[in-house]
């Protein structure tokens, strides 16, 4: 039974994993997937709706769902959170709290929030989706009775916000007039633009399918066809000067007046190309297509498409509205069929979210791996190294995906980067778990990557992690290189840091750090911090190289650079240090661990200085996580610097005999 | 005695020592560019022997920590004497001879760019064929003879030379002084509200209508320094009259720029007569940006500025440029775009900007560095020398625990 345990638990998790790679379970009648699966163009690249969906919510809620029931006041109980909202007396609203167990609250997914929101928006105007958390901002805007609120934040309705509206859009726009830096915004500004960009956000989104007031929209686009070519005969005879007819023009003009104005709000591009062979950019607005039609007397198929499927959806016709989101699809697969397999791989990817299934996994490998130390079980250890292997295939399989729907190499930008420094992290603690087999490898491997893939979760936040690269980094040759070397360099430099971890705590804290624990561990952060000194070598150097490609200088002091560089000199220094005998095992763990705050500077500090060529990733808030990253890991060094007396382990006598860190080339 | 010094300068410990400088050094500089900017921090920091730190408000200052240069030079020197003194060479510690021999090259790489690098920029529009290039921040002050229509004869002064008080005469057939030198101006138009040592006008050209300001010397990467000068011009038969020259004057963004706000009333005073008649011949001053002139010409054809649809994100940027070599007969065609600079006679051209108010305007950056080599080399030799040296570390690793 023991020897089967590792592999039942493993066979659990693929199955788990598997799961999502079927499509997703239909929660209404309504056939939003073959929705969330219709390619747009937004941002520079076509995406399937369900991208535009998860990366909105995400930028208005700070998450992908939304919660349609919780806790009412006064006594109302557990119940749909619109209805208490109706409420005088239930106020204010409360999400489940983290008791409840019991409770499993209803909610929309994205998808289902965005079919609401672009075709049924006086329902969405009613979803508390609008996250505010600045105490001031809510009592400033009297809002502290309205929204549901949890953990001290608040999501409010759009009709809750929509009497502030005008004062939100104005205030961020004095705010922008007043300080054109942002970084030198305080969080009350932060705060008031972050909800204006977000009502904006929403109105355009409202517009993105047909305009928000528009109420059985296919009916209105065949009345629209018919009115064109008489009102197009109409204006021109008026331009000539000859007798026309006035209804006929009055029709057109406001039909065309408002599309006119949804033309400039309206978001994702959803109108494909008309030639996609000679002109694959040339998508258009709902607005602009409409507008552009009063030239050619008739609507395009996709336009009545759309018209379809939004009055089907309004009319609670679910039938109605699978037959023509299926009709559409087969007409897009004839028109534009490289979109819509983009779109719908884009879409299956966004399912099967590889990445928090990975998270989850390591999490769940680093307990059992813990737990390995302390019972000594090699069952626990062996279930945690398989578990390690399979989040590792499926990280693995996150990466390639992307690479394939981006045709780009790992890492294109921060949140890449941190996804891909977590992956090779992970390499690295699977090899030492099979050369030493004592649970070091696993743990650390563990530990990486649920680390590094939930800063990218938090990176994620920030919107599409597919963005278009700019003209400057559009080179994959380089992003293959550089970038790749010098992300497996941090990857490197976290690993040894974390091994030191482990030597010191194990070492201080328990009496579990034997002589040769301590001689394994010490070997490993040796070849490790070696590993890293090439890769971030080389990649500083092909740094550049690439910018000495791009506009002619090699070196230029710019922060990131030097970041790069505090990396390389710091394990340069590890290295000579060890090699002249100045420092010993414990020195050398000690410097191991420092290494993370170097690194950690390098990677995100730097960003935070605001200047340069390369501050890309300009991240308001992350600069207290490094802080608290930081302090620990200066703490850890100094319990690494308490006298060995103080060290359980070499107290009880555990460490005695350890292996000097001295190697040849000292006496050399 | 001597043989200690030679133990100590080539030792591991003073490695560890210029190294942990290094990081401090680097840090401290990386910090500092949020007040001092890229290029002064550069200035300070990076290109000096020693920084120095005094309290504030005093002219007390004593060096607190050494520089680039002097840090880089005992690294090297460090490095070199190690080798010669210790260093035997085996199969074992090539690796180790090839990172060091890769670290030398690029060390030395970087100082022969810092004495040898010339960088400066073409700005030019379609259709336009230019011979020069010119300088980011340093100016010249020229004084063209005008007389004859076909070829400018010019005297061309470096801005280093530009002092108050200053007086050129030679190759001229008057004398001219540097009554006042703003290495950073405003311009303004009409008279100027307060006179006084900050605040220039002329009895002719320019100065008769519009004024300069003294501003403070800007130090961050993107501001940029604009000079303004008064000149006194004295002629042989002992008439004087006083000129001013900015580069206000003769930059066409800069003229753009002011023109935006101000509108004809500056466009105007720009093309007021700075011309000198002297005898037969007439001089113009100007300052202007320093020029590198070349033995051939480049054309702009055109140049392209793409966005991704739907964003603000540009897609590429690339110049059609025809190059002309009169003394070669060479003519020909290329394409200049992100990462594909052109390279030509020692010099490197960059797609590096463009005129946000101008789409028919490229701007290429210029580089002649003759070691832009170097690091290329270097990065290969260590590259090398590292895998093989942690090669050798893994396989010996690997075949002690197999036998164990």
């Amino acid at each position: 039974m023991k020897k089967l345990t590792p592999w039942i638990l493993t066979a659990l998790f693929t199955l788990w994993v598997a799961s999502s790679l079927r499509p997703p379970k239909q929660t209404t009648e309504f056939d939003l997937n073959a929705f969330g699966r219709l390619p747009v163009l937004l941002n520079g690249r076509v995406q399937p709706m369900d991208s535009v969906a998860r990366n909105s919510l995400l930028a208005i809620a700070g998450r992908q769902v939304v919660y349609l029931e919780g806790n009412g006041a006064n006594g109302a109980g557990w119940g749909d959170l619109g209805e208490f909202a109706k409420q005088e007396n239930a106020r204010p609203l409360k999400l489940r709290q983290w008791y409840q167990f019991s409770k499993h609250p209803k909610k929309l997914s994205a998808l289902q929030w965005f079919a609401e929101a672009t075709m049924k928006p006086k329902v969405a105007d009613e979803r508390f989706i609008f996250r505010i958390h600045h105490p001031e901002v809510i009592s400033d805007y009297d809002l502290r009775e309205l929204g549901v609120e949890k953990g001290g934040m608040q999501w409010f309705s759009y009709n809750e916000l929509t009497n502030h509206f005008d004062k939100f859009m104005s205030e961020a726009q004095r705010i922008r007039d007043a300080k054109k830096e942002v970084e030198t915004w305080n969080p009350y500004e932060k705060q008031i633009s972050k909800v204006a960009s977000s009502l904006w956000l929403y109105t355009r989104i409202k517009n993105s399918l047909k305009p928000e007031n528009s109420t059985d929209f296919g009916a209105e686009l065949a009345e629209f066809e018919k009115a064109m070519k008489p009102g197009r005969e109409a204006a021109e005879k008026f331009q000539s000067g000859e007798s026309y007819s006035q209804e006929d023009l009055d029709r057109i003009v406001a039909f065309v007046g408002e599309y006119e104005r949804i033309s400039r709000v309206a978001y994702p591009l959803i109108i494909p190309p008309a030639n996609p062979q000679t002109d694959p950019d040339a998508w258009s607005n709902i607005g602009i297509e409409l507008t552009e039609a009063t030239r050619k007397d008739e609507l395009r198929p996709e336009v009545k498409a759309y018209g379809e499927l939004i009055s089907a959806y309004r009319a609670n016709d679910a039938q109605r509205f699978n037959t023509a989101v299926q009709a559409f699809t087969e007409q897009l697969a004839a028109a534009v069929p490289t979109a819509l397999g983009k779109g719908q791989n884009e879409y299956r990817f966004n399912h099967f979210a590889p990445f928090s299934k990975s998270t989850r996994i390591y999490l769940f490998a680093f307990v059992l791996a813990c737990l390995s130390w302390l019972n000594m079980s090699d069952t626990f250890r062996r279930s945690a190294f398989n578990l390690i292997v399979l989040g590792f295939v499926i990280h693995t399989a996150g990466l390639a995906i992307r690479m394939l729907l981006e045709g780009r190499p790992p890492v294109t930008n921060l949140y890449s980067s941190a996804v891909f420094v977590g992956w090779g992290g992970v390499i690295l603690g699977i090899v030492l778990e099979r050369f030493y087999k004592d649970g070091i490898g696993s743990v650390t491997a563990a530990a990486v990557g649920f680390i590094t893939l939930l800063v990218a979760h938090y990176l994620s936040l920030d919107g599409d992690t597919m963005e278009m690269l700019r003209a400057v980094l559009d080179t994959n040759a380089w992003l293959a290189t550089h970038v790749v070397i010098i992300n497996l360099g941090y990857s490197a430099t976290y690993i040894a840091g974390f091994l030191a971890i482990v030597y010191i705590l194990r070492g201080v804290f328990t009496r579990s750090l034997h002589k040769t624990t301590a001689d394994s561990l010490t070997r490993m952060v040796y070849g490790i911090v070696c590993f890293a000194t090439l890769f971030s070598f080389v990649g500083t150097v092909l740094g550049g190289i690439w910018a000495d490609q791009s506009w002619g200088r090699f070196w230029g002091w710019d922060p990131k650079e030097n970041g790069a560089l505090l990396i390389v000199i710091w394990n340069a220094i590890i290295l000579h240090a060890r090699w002249g005998g100045l420092i010993k095992q414990k020195g050398l763990m000690n410097m191991a661990v420092f290494g993370n705050v170097v690194t950690t500077w390098s990677y995100f500090g730097v960003n935070t200085l605001g200047i340069g060529l390369h501050s890309y990733g300009f991240m308001e808030g992350s600069f207290r996580w490094q802080l608290t990253f930081n302090a620990t890991q200066i703490a850890i060094i100094m319990i690494g610097l308490l006298p060995m007396s103080a060290w359980m382990s070499a107290r009880s006598g555990a460490m005695k005999g350890l292996t000097a860190p001295k190697s040849k080339e000292a006496t050399a | 005695m001597g043989k200690k010094l030679i133990d100590a300068i080539t030792s591991l410990k003073l490695t560890v020592i210029c190294l942990v400088i290094a990081m401090i050094l680097v840090f401290v500089g990386t910090l500092a560019q949020v007040e001092l900017g890229l290029y002064e921090t550069q200035k300070v920091y990076f290109r000096s022997l020693f920084i120095y730190w005094g309290p504030e408000g005093s002219d007390f200052k004593i060096p607190v920590l050494p520089g680039g240069y002097l840090l880089g030079t005992v690294l090297l020197v460090n490095l070199i004497g190690a080798h010669i003194k210790r260093f035997k060479f085996t199969k074992k510690k090539s690796g180790i001879f090839l990172t060091h021999l890769g670290l030398i090259v690029l060390l030395l790489g970087q100082f022969f760019t810092e004495v040898f690098q010339v960088e400066s920029f073409m700005r030019i529009h379609e259709g336009q064929v230019k011979n020069y290039t010119e300088a980011d921040r340093l100016s010249e002050l020229v004084i063209i003879d005008t007389t004859d229509a076909e070829k400018d004869k010019v005297v061309a002064i470096p801005e280093r030379m530009l002092k108050e008080g200053a007086t050129f005469e030679e190759q001229m057939p008057f004398k001219v002084e540097i009554k006042a030198w703003f290495p950073n101006s405003l311009p303004g138009i009409g008279a100027p509200k307060d006179t006084g040592p900050d605040v220039i006008t002329a009895s002719h050209g320019m100065g008769r209508n519009g004024y300069f300001r003294k501003e403070p010397v800007g130090r961050s990467m993107d501001s940029r320094n604009i000079p303004a000068a008064k000149l006194a011009v004295t002629d042989a038969s002992g008439q004087t009259s006083t000129w001013i020259v900015s580069a206000w004057l003769s930059d066409e963004t800069l003229v753009g720029h002011v023109a935006d706000q101000f509108g004809d009333r500056w466009l105007n005073l720009v093309e007021a007569d700075q011309r000198l008649p002297v005898g037969n011949q007439t001089y113009k001053f100007a300052l202007r940006q320093k020029r590198y002139y070349k033995n051939y010409s480049i054309e702009l054809e055109d140049f392209r500025h793409d966005l991704y649809k739907g964003t603000d994100i540009p897609k590429n940027f690339s110049s059609r440029v025809h190059i002309q070599n009169a003394k070669t007969n060479e003519k020909r065609e290329s394409l200049i775009y992100m990462n594909h600079p052109l390279r030509y006679e020692g010099e490197t051209y960059f797609q590096a900007s463009f005129d946000p108010n101008d789409p028919h305007v490229t701007v290429l950056q210029v580089v002649r560095n003759p070691s832009w080599l170097a690091p290329y080399l270097s990065c290969i030799l260590v590259g090398i020398g590292l895998t093989v040296q942690f090669g050798i570390h893994l396989f010996s690793f690997i075949k002690k625990r197999r036998q164990a």
